[in-house]
């Protein structure tokens, strides 16, 4: 199959590119890139308009086509392209929970929201402790998988915290890094073994920073509106503390430590810190921690509830800074799929969790890009060349020769968040109702159009 | 005039006009509980459901008599609170309930916002009796009605609540009604049980129970939950005692003629000494007594009591 891809202003922070260009596709590889030629033309401010070809042009330019044998051509005239999205931190619920989300399903949902390669976590039942498990993983993925699955292998056994998981054969059967995720590893000196056995394997260590006794059995933030409400919350040095205690393994170990789903204005001033001190630590930060504050809780719908907990409003800024100064590395949705039921409850007895594949672009272009709190090369190296550096994946580039993992998105179509249209299998998303501008028109993997508006 | 929504969930959503109005209402629904037959026709063919998932022996039979005097239909329904987490949910429980076309729901529910939930999916009138550490406003309305009556006045006093606030429904109620109508409210207890940013709420915040009741007309002592202690927020039932036990000797820091309140039950000589309890300024029976007039008023009331037709 040979895919044209016309007249698209073609973004890869990692390349330095931000240019309109027609992309050659072929075989699953980016053949050619060259100059487009063809009557877009660039507005101040980045938006892009078409304009009518002369017969001549458009003539000279389907004889190229033709010429090539292309088989089919995408006019992205207006539009953005981008490496593939890459979310560092989902749920895929398979094995295990199925009714939530399965790979197809979950997998589905990444195309949607323009993601190419996602990582699932692995507290699945059975957890991805084993080679069996990641290998059950990858071989679903290769058949029903929409997009790439890159499976996390968990730290410890059964997540239990209690005695390390089997992290050379979870590597060399495929995993990008290891976490407990949806826990911590509570115990100091098992983080510190953790730490020190993945150096071997140069894997990043994910850890969710929460100190369980700090956190005890609160539901939202600690702050007024728990004072307020009167649900029990969940102070942010519950996050930074261990964030602390980790920066610390991290450096005396000299083991790559990346921090999942920042939320407290704290853990980012550690993390600045380590890192300016050399300490080799990445993190991420949710779209609906950068969006949301406590206040979404306020009429007591489970679907703002998460852990960590949608935290203050100088908690946000704090997290909006960090991520402009280069100490958050990348945005990730930890969509963490939910059935209606289970969500439907009251707050106490509700699990934790919020989808995000399938508006975190347009959450990210809404209300980062557009008021100029981020640049679009910024926001997109967020979500392609920075994940993938931490992964060590070589998905990040357009380049001739690369793989056509390719996302293709109109900056300014406005869209309301309807979740009984989503592809995941749950709709336990904070975001519904909203009005957002930009989504994802095409989704492209290895080549080939996996989802199109 | 009649309330002007279909439930009561919290004291937050009340005007002081609606407060009022329910506080005039149990003026004289209190006339009625003095009479020798003691029912009245009000809420005939009226059904109210006492929807339990907490013991609370009071606040229940209060609903309870408050619906048997009006003549409305009262039926209980107690579930414990371990039934929460393996049995029907909240919903289908609601629901259920729904298709016996109840007028009214009392609930008491452990978790905070459960009141709101049913009322966002219920025809029916949702009447919080208490949802975890959240609200209890029949609780803040009585305590009201009881310091109007005995004062004569709610504008302008003060008031100090002491205990543990972080966990108290009746502090956070009685906070937001007693600062809409006007009264300056004071928190103390134990740092450990004084929420974060508690004084965001409008409130000054002690630490010394002397210093707590010095100047104020109310002193509101709150029932302390002893598995706290467990939990770490207080060394002993000693300790707490000896800091925040309202005793006869700690009262003369307060004012002569310094009204008691509890929302009971009590723990006789831990948070408030037996002297105390029984002693002439104590309100606490007041406080039982004035629960059903005010309960009788919100029943009324959310029975669509008061309403003129145009």
């Amino acid at each position: 199959m040979r895919i044209l891809i016309r007249g698209g202003r073609v973004i890869d922070p990692a390349a330095g590119l931000d240019d309109l260009l027609d992309l050659f596709i072929e075989d699953g590889k980016i053949v050619r890139i060259d100059k487009n030629t063809g009557g877009g033309r660039r507005e101040a401010g980045g938006a892009d308009t078409k304009e009518p070809r002369t017969g001549k042009e458009a003539k000279a330019s389907r004889n190229a086509e033709s010429a090539l044998g292309v088989d089919r051509v995408m006019d992205a005239t207006g539009l953005v392209i981008c490496p593939g999205l890459i979310d560092m931190h989902v749920h895929l619920r398979q094995p295990g929970r199925e009714d939530k989300e399965t790979i197809a399903s979950g997998t589905m949902a990444a195309a949607r929201g323009g993601f190419t390669a996602v990582c699932c976590m692995p507290n699945t039942d059975p957890v991805n402790d084993t080679r069996s498990v990641a290998k059950f993983i990858l071989d679903t993925a290769k058949r029903e998988g929409a997009v790439q699955v890159y499976p996390v292998g968990a730290i410890t056994k059964g997540l239990k915290g209690e005695e390390l998981a089997e992290i050379g054969e979870l590597f060399e059967a495929g995993c990008v890094a290891i976490s407990d995720d949806g826990r911590p590893v509570m115990n100091a000196e098992l983080m510190r073994r953790a730490m020190e056995y993945a150096t071997m394997f140069d894997l990043p260590t994910i850890q969710h920073s929460e100190d369980l006794h700090l956190s005890g059995k609160g539901v939202v933030h600690e702050g007024l509106v728990s004072t307020e409400l009167g649900l029990r919350g969940i102070p942010s040095v519950s996050e930074a503390v261990l964030v602390a205690r980790d920066l610390l393994l991290a450096e005396s170990t000299g083991a790559r430590l990346h921090i999942a789903h920042v939320s407290a204005a704290e853990s980012v001033r550690l993390i600045r810190e380590a890192k300016a001190r050399g300490v080799r630590v990445s993190c991420e930060v949710t779209p609906h921690h950068l969006t949301l504050t406590e206040d979404a809780v306020r009429d007591f719908d489970a679907n703002a509830k998460m852990n960590p907990p949608l935290r203050s409003e100088a908690d946000r800024q704090a997290l909006i800074e960090g991520l402009q100064d280069g100490t958050i590395d990348v945005i990730a949705t930890d969509h963490a799929p939910h059935t209606v039921q289970e969500k439907e409850r009251e707050f106490d007895l509700a699990p934790n969790g919020v989808i995000g594949l399938e508006t975190a672009l347009a959450v990210i272009l809404t209300t980062l890009v557009a008021p100029g709190i981020l640049s679009l090369p910024q926001a997109i190296a967020k979500l392609t060349s920075e994940p993938a550096r931490i992964l060590k994946l070589s998905k990040e580039r357009i380049a001739e020769g690369a793989d056509a993992d390719l996302t293709i998105f109109d900056l300014h179509r406005e869209w309301i968040v309807d979740p009984t249209t989503f592809a995941s299998k749950s709709r336990n998303t904070p975001f519904a109702g909203r009005r957002l501008t930009g989504a994802t028109v095409a989704t492209l993997v290895g080549g080939k159009v996996v989802w199109e508006a | 005039m009649g309330l002007a929504r279909k439930d009561l969930l919290g004291m937050q959503e009340l005007t002081s006009d609606e407060i009022r109005l329910i506080l005039d209402t149990a003026e004289s629904m209190k006339e009625v509980a003095r009479r020798d037959i003691k029912k009245v026709p009000t809420l005939r063919g009226k059904t109210v459901i006492n929807l339990f998932y907490e013991p609370s022996t009071r606040t229940r039979t209060s609903f309870e008599i408050a619906g048997k005097w009006l003549s409305a239909d009262v039926i209980n329904i107690s579930t414990s609170a371990s039934s929460v987490t393996k049995g029907e949910s909240l919903k289908d429980t609601g629901l259920t309930l729904q298709a016996m076309y109840p007028d009214i729901v009392v609930i008491r529910h452990p978790a905070p916002g459960a009141a709101v939930f049913l009322a966002t999916r219920l025809a029916a009138s949702i009447i919080n009796a208490g949802d975890g550490a959240h609200q209890h406003p029949s609780q803040a309305l009585l305590d009201l009605f009881t310091i109007r009556e005995k004062i004569g006045r709610l504008e302008g006093m003060k008031v100090a609540i002491v205990g543990d606030i972080a966990h108290s429904r009746v502090a956070r109620s009685n906070i937001q009604g007693m600062q809409r109508m006007g009264m300056e409210v004071r928190v103390a207890g134990p740092r450990t049980m004084l929420p974060r940013f508690i004084e965001r709420l409008g409130v000054e915040v002690f630490t010394n129970l002397e210093r707590a009741v010095a100047e104020v007309d109310v002193i509101m002592m709150l029932r302390l939950q002893t598995e706290r202690q467990q939990a770490g927020l207080f060394p002993s039932l000693r300790e707490y005692s000896r800091l925040f036990g309202l005793t006869a000797e700690r009262l003369k820091a307060a004012k002569p003629d310094v009204l008691i309140m509890h929302p009971g039950p009590i723990n006789r000589g831990i948070e408030i000494a037996p002297d105390v309890a029984d002693g002439p300024y104590s309100l606490i029976l007041n406080q039982v007594e004035n629960g059903l007039a005010v309960r009788m008023a919100l029943l009324y009331l959310c029975a669509g009591g008061g309403q003129t037709s145009a």
